[in-house]
Order: structure tokens, then C-alpha cells, then sequence
């Protein structure tokens, strides 16, 4: 554990865990609303964290999250390991979606995942290896 | 009339009896927005964090959490005495008691008009309409609760630009039977407009209003002593039936809406109604990371069965709730009387809901950055046991209070022991904290205090 600047998270997801999809996201969120970060930048944090977070439990076996927060920006990495992307630029296409029959059937699939994580990011990147896993690279700048 | 005295000051109706409360915690526990804290042996309430839900009046062992209210003579020194009443008044009676009964008792308790606020769900509705119409598509909360209005303001801020910018009924029935009685003849001076209220959120947002920029109410009595005052009228020989209804609007729909599901029919797409404060504060919780997919509508209530399980009604909920289902039959149908634009020229409209978030640490983000640092570390010691002996409702608060320099790791039992252990607290410290969070005679014997006694609880 690390106190001083930046401050320093670390969760893991795992595959098909759909019970506590979304556990890193409250985490975190419980931490952000007491700095003294905007609520409706601290939304479009979480909003963002979630949806990568449910896409290693919808798409992938298991994943790491990192996040490094100072009072500028906050970092957040997502290194999963499962199948990987082929088609990252359509996988950026909003309604695209690969999700199977079961996970379709929890509300999820609609293809808006990375679309949204795109929209309430400052930077977003994307890399990914079929067969190996998929790595989420976000920043949010926080004095907008 | 109220109005807001100052824009930093909210008004609570709740209040401890610090010669009543036994320090038993009970209510630190519950409470949903972790406000109260224990200092020498009695419960305080925090005025920035309380939402005025009752949820600590009602779990109270002894009754120490009482609803402040204003004092009943108050209704003489007005000419026009209405009583604003809240459908759920009616539903605690047995239904063999007549409503016209029970208007018969209010009057001859002093009032001269009474009204029931759900007359005017009409306006809600149509106001609703209009609102729909102008405002793109996207969640709106109902802001019918003002327990919840005020928890979303605390506890949930981005949600505030959410609730819906209509009066809720209390409002709209005061403004409208204003203008009625002004027609009549009546001087503004001369009208007194008094809510029965059936909680103490409802006394809190007429005493300070969250946007609305002044109440239209001169008065809130409290719903439990009409209750027993109209009882008391009712067994008196040779009531005076005379009063005539004024039910012009009163609508089966209108008679339902404080029940829990009340206004959720009248939204299209879709529309979730949700009771209990905790169960709210679930929903909201998930709601915020944008789990859920598209709602248009939320309906919560503070209280489980809404207002019919309010902390001032006698009786059991559950009954109430299904008196008034019973009774709401008796009424036609809603549609069959839209009359409402007309009727009213007085603005419907809510004013912005300021959220006003408690959990951040600091506003200077440094500062805020600084003291979180200091938290995660006093976590590191801190049991996480959650005991409540350190006086606030967790782990967590304890260390809160810490980085704000309110108080010491040596309010934590635990921690305490283990200082005193290592010589790095004296024992008469640690016992002169000891007293300052439980009083100074807590630890001594004592065969009268509750539980010692004849009367087990
Ligand atoms: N971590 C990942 N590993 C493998 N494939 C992924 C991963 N994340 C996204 N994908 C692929 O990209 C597609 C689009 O992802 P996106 O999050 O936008 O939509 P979705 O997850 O299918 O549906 P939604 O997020 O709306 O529930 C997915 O269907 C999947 O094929
Ligand atoms: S549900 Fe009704 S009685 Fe309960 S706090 Fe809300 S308005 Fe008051
Ligand atoms: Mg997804």
C-alpha cells in the first residue's frame, strides 16, 4: 500500500463473476466522493470503470485493474486475460457486440461498453493480442 | 409564514431528549446516513448529514428521538383555519368510522376548513405532462419524499439534477386552497394553512424548503396528536355531523398516491417504485454506476409501505395501507375531471435541488488527497469491527473524525488498550475518554437503568 501521491488501487475480476461485476466501481466510487473531486466527473469515472470492469467478467477469464489517482488525473488500467480482441475498431462501434445468449439475458450486450467508456474518458487506449488478453488504458483529467 | 432564514441552515425536526436517551446505540446504527454520534452517553444529531427519516424515532428503546412540532393554539390566531390533510390520516381509522366523522371531529377541534392534499394530484399530473414534453428523454426522480430529496442531496449528488421539478401535492394543495379562500373573500392575513403531517421530513421541508422559495404552510401539526384528539371527539356523545365534503377533485388515483406505487402508474416507459429508505439507498447506490437499463421513473419513499408506515401515524401499515386501497374504490376515476390548469395560477414548479455532498473530506482537493492518505492508514489499525464503542457507527466514521482532528485513535477500545498496554496512554486518560464519549457515571453499577428493571426490553 501506498499513502502519499499518487494514490494507489488494485482489484481483481473474475471471469463470469457476474455477482460482483461492478465491486471495483463502488469501491472506487466510495473513495472518490470523499476527495474533493466534481460529482459529475467522479459519475463519468465510475460509468467508465464499470463498463470495462463487466466486459472482463462478460468477455474474458480474469483481470487486473490498477488505478493511480493524484489530484490531476486518474490512471486506470485494466489488463485481462482471455480472448482478446480482433477488430478493435469495431469493437469501438457503438451496438456492436459479440455477447453471448446468456449474457444477453443479464441486460448486457448492447454493444455500448467501449462506446461509453470512450465518452466519459479523456484518453482511452486499447490494446489487445487474440488468444492472450485485452489491456484498457483510461485517463480522466480532473480540472475540467 | 416559513421561509428560509439562511441558505447554510436545515432545519430538523427530529430531536434527542438528552434526559431520556440511554446512550444504547441503537439509533447510530440504523440511521442511513451515519448522522448521529454519542457523546457523553447521549446521541447528537449532525444538522449537515441528518435526512429527517425517522428511522432513529422509530427504533428508539425509550423514546428519546421526539418530532418537534408547532403548537396546536397556533391555529386561533388566524380567522381561516385549514387543515391540510394527508389521505393517510383517514386510513388509520377502522373503516366503519365515516370519513364525513372524522371531518365532523377536526372541525369542532377548531379548524374551519379541511382539505386533503391529494385533491390536487391532478396539477402533479398535468404539470408532469408538460414537463415530459419539454424535457428530453432520461431519468427523472419523483420529489414527492422529502427524506429522499434530501438523502439524494447528501448521499447521492449527481443525482440531484434528476428530480423532477414539480411541486409535490403538499405544495400544490397549500397554493391552491390559498387562492380558493383569497377568492372567497378571506384577507392573505387572515388565512392560516396547517399541514397534519404524517413525518418529520415533511415538517423539515416547510420549515426550510429545498426549492421552493417560500412555503405556503403557516403551520405543521403533528398527525399522531389529531389522531388521538379526533378519537377523543369521535366518543363524545351527539357529534355534530354537519360538515360538508370538500372533495371536488379527490380521485381514486389521488387516494393511492402516498401509498408505495402510487404515482409510478402515471409514468409511461420505464417506471420503479421503491420503499424504505435502506432499500433506496441500495437502488441508488447501483444506480449510479448506470447498472440498470433505461428507467424514466423512480417513486421512493422513505418509509416501507410510504407514507402510510409514517413515523407519526398510529396503527399498523400494513392495515392502513389496505384501508386506503379500500377506500380509494370508492372514488372515480381520475381522468373524468381534468380541471386542474385552470384552477391554479400559482407557479408549479420546483426550483433547482442544490446537492450538497457530505463525504468529502475537504473541499480543498490537496487537502481532501492529504486526509484520505491518513484514513487508508488509521484503516490499517482500526479493527474493523464496527462496535460503536468509540461513540460513531463505524470503523470508518472513527477515522473520519480523526483526520478532521475531532478525535483520537484512543477512541477506538481496541486501539486504547493496546496504548495503555505499551505505556503510551495512562489509564486515567484512557478512562477520561472513556467518559467523555459514555459520561462519567456509564461504567458504574446501576439496577435502574433499562434491562436492570422489571420492564425487560
Ligand atoms: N475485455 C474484452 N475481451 C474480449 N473481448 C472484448 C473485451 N471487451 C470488449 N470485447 C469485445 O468488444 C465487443 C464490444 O464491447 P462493448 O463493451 O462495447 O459491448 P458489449 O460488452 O458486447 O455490450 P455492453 O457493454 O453494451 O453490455 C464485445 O461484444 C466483445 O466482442
Ligand atoms: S414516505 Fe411519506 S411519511 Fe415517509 S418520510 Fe416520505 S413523505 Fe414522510
Ligand atoms: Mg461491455
Amino acid at each position: 500500500m501506498n499513502f502519499g501521491f499518487p494514490m494507489r488501487l488494485q482489484y481483481m475480476i473474475s471471469g463470469g463473476d457476474f455477482n460482483n461485476a461492478g465491486a471495483a466501481a463502488s469501491s472506487l466510487k466510495k473513495i472518490l466522493k470523499q476527495l474533493s473531486i466534481d460529482s459529475e466527473l467522479v459519475r463519468k469515472i465510475v460509468v467508465a470503470l464499470y463498463e470495462a470492469e463487466v466486459n472482463v467478467v462478460a468477455h474474458a477469464y480474469s483481470g487486473l485493474i490498477n488505478i493511480e489517482l493524484d489530484h490531476e488525473k486518474i490512471l486506470i488500467v485494466i489488463q485481462d486475460e482471455g480472448p482478446g480482441i480482433p477488430d478493435i475498431d469495431k469493437a469501438m462501434e457503438a451496438g456492436f457486440s459479440t455477447a453471448s445468449e446468456e449474457v444477453r439475458s443479464m441486460g448486457f450486450g448492447a454493444g455500448m461498453g467501449l462506446p461509453n467508456i470512450k465518452k466519459n474518458t479523456s484518453t482511452l487506449s486499447v490494446e489487445s493480442e487474440v488468444g492472450k488478453g485485452t489491456k484498457l488504458e483510461m485517463i480522466i483529467y480532473l480540472n475540467t | 409564514m416559513a421561509t428560509i432564514k439562511d441558505d447554510n441552515y436545515f432545519h430538523h425536526a427530529l430531536k434527542v431528549m438528552d434526559d431520556v436517551c440511554v446512550g444504547c446505540t441503537h439509533c447510530m446504527a440504523i440511521c442511513p446516513t451515519q448522522a448521529i454520534k454519542i457523546i457523553s452517553g447521549k446521541a447528537v444529531i449532525s444538522d449537515n448529514r441528518c435526512v429527517d427519516c425517522g428511522e432513529c424515532a422509530r427504533i428508539c428503546p425509550v423514546d428519546a428521538i421526539i418530532v418537534e412540532q408547532d403548537d396546536f393554539n397556533l391555529i386561533h390566531n388566524y380567522k381561516a383555519r385549514v387543515a391540510l390533510i394527508p389521505g393517510v390520516f383517514i386510513g388509520q381509522f377502522p373503516e366503519r368510522v365515516e370519513t364525513g366523522d372524522i371531518y365532523s371531529a377536526i372541525k369542532n377541534l377548531g379548524f374551519t376548513h379541511i382539505y386533503e392534499v391529494e385533491n390536487t394530484v391532478g396539477f402533479i399530473l398535468e404539470g408532469f405532462e408538460d414537463y415530459e414534453n419539454q424535457n428530453e428523454e432520461g431519468l427523472k426522480i419523483s420529489p414527492f419524499c422529502p427524506a429522499i430529496i434530501r438523502l439524494i442531496q447528501v448521499s447521492f449528488p449527481t443525482l440531484a439534477k434528476n428530480i423532477a421539478k414539480i411541486k409535490p401535492p403538499i405544495d400544490i394543495a397549500a397554493q391552491y386552497y390559498r387562492h380558493k379562500l383569497l377568492k372567497e373573500g378571506f384577507k392573505e392575513e387572515e388565512i392560516g394553512i396547517f399541514y397534519i403531517t404524517p413525518c418529520a421530513a415533511k415538517i423539515a421541508s416547510v420549515k426550510s424548503p429545498v426549492g421552493v422559495k417560500d412555503s405556503k404552510i403557516d403551520g405543521v401539526i403533528n398527525m399522531q396528536y389529531l389522531y388521538n384528539q379526533v378519537n377523543i371527539e369521535l366518543r363524545k356523545p351527539g357529534l355534530q355531523k354537519e360538515y360538508q365534503l370538500n372533495q371536488d377533485m379527490l380521485s381514486k388515483e389521488g387516494v393511492l398516491w402516498s401509498l408505495t406505487g402510487g404515482e409510478k402508474p402515471h409514468h409511461s416507459g420505464k417506471s420503479i417504485a421503491i420503499d424504505e429508505i435502506h432499500n433506496v439507498k441500495e437502488f441508488l447506490e447501483q444506480l449510479e454506476n448506470e447498472v440498470f437499463e433505461k428507467i424514466n421513473f423512480l417513486e421512493l419513499r422513505a418509509c416501507d409501505q410510504s407514507c402510510a408506515g409514517g413515523l407519526l401515524l398510529s396503527g399498523n401499515r400494513f392495515l392502513t395501507a389496505d384501508r386506503l386501497r379500500n377506500r380509494a374504490e370508492k372514488y372515480p376515476p381520475l381522468k373524468d375531471k381534468r380541471l386542474y390548469k385552470k384552477n391554479t395560477e400559482d407557479d408549479i414548479h420546483l426550483g433547482d435541488i442544490e446537492p450538497r455532498p457530505m463525504e468529502r473530506l475537504d473541499i480543498d482537493i490537496n487537502k481532501s488527497f492529504k486526509k484520505m492518505a491518513h484514513k487508508q492508514r488509521l484503516m490499517c489499525y482500526l479493527p474493523g469491527i464496527d462496535c460503536g464503542v468509540c461513540g460513531f457507527p463505524d470503523c470508518q466514521s472513527l477515522a473520519n473524525e480523526i483526520v478532521q482532528g475531532k478525535a483520537g485513535i484512543s477512541y477506538c477500545i481496541f486501539m486504547q488498550k493496546k496504548l495503555v498496554q505499551r505505556g503510551l496512554l495512562s489509564k486515567e486518560s484512557a478512562d477520561a475518554i472513556n467518559a467523555r464519549i459514555w459520561g462519567e457515571n456509564r461504567f458504574q453499577k446501576n439496577c435502574e437503568k433499562n434491562g436492570a428493571t422489571n420492564e425487560l426490553s
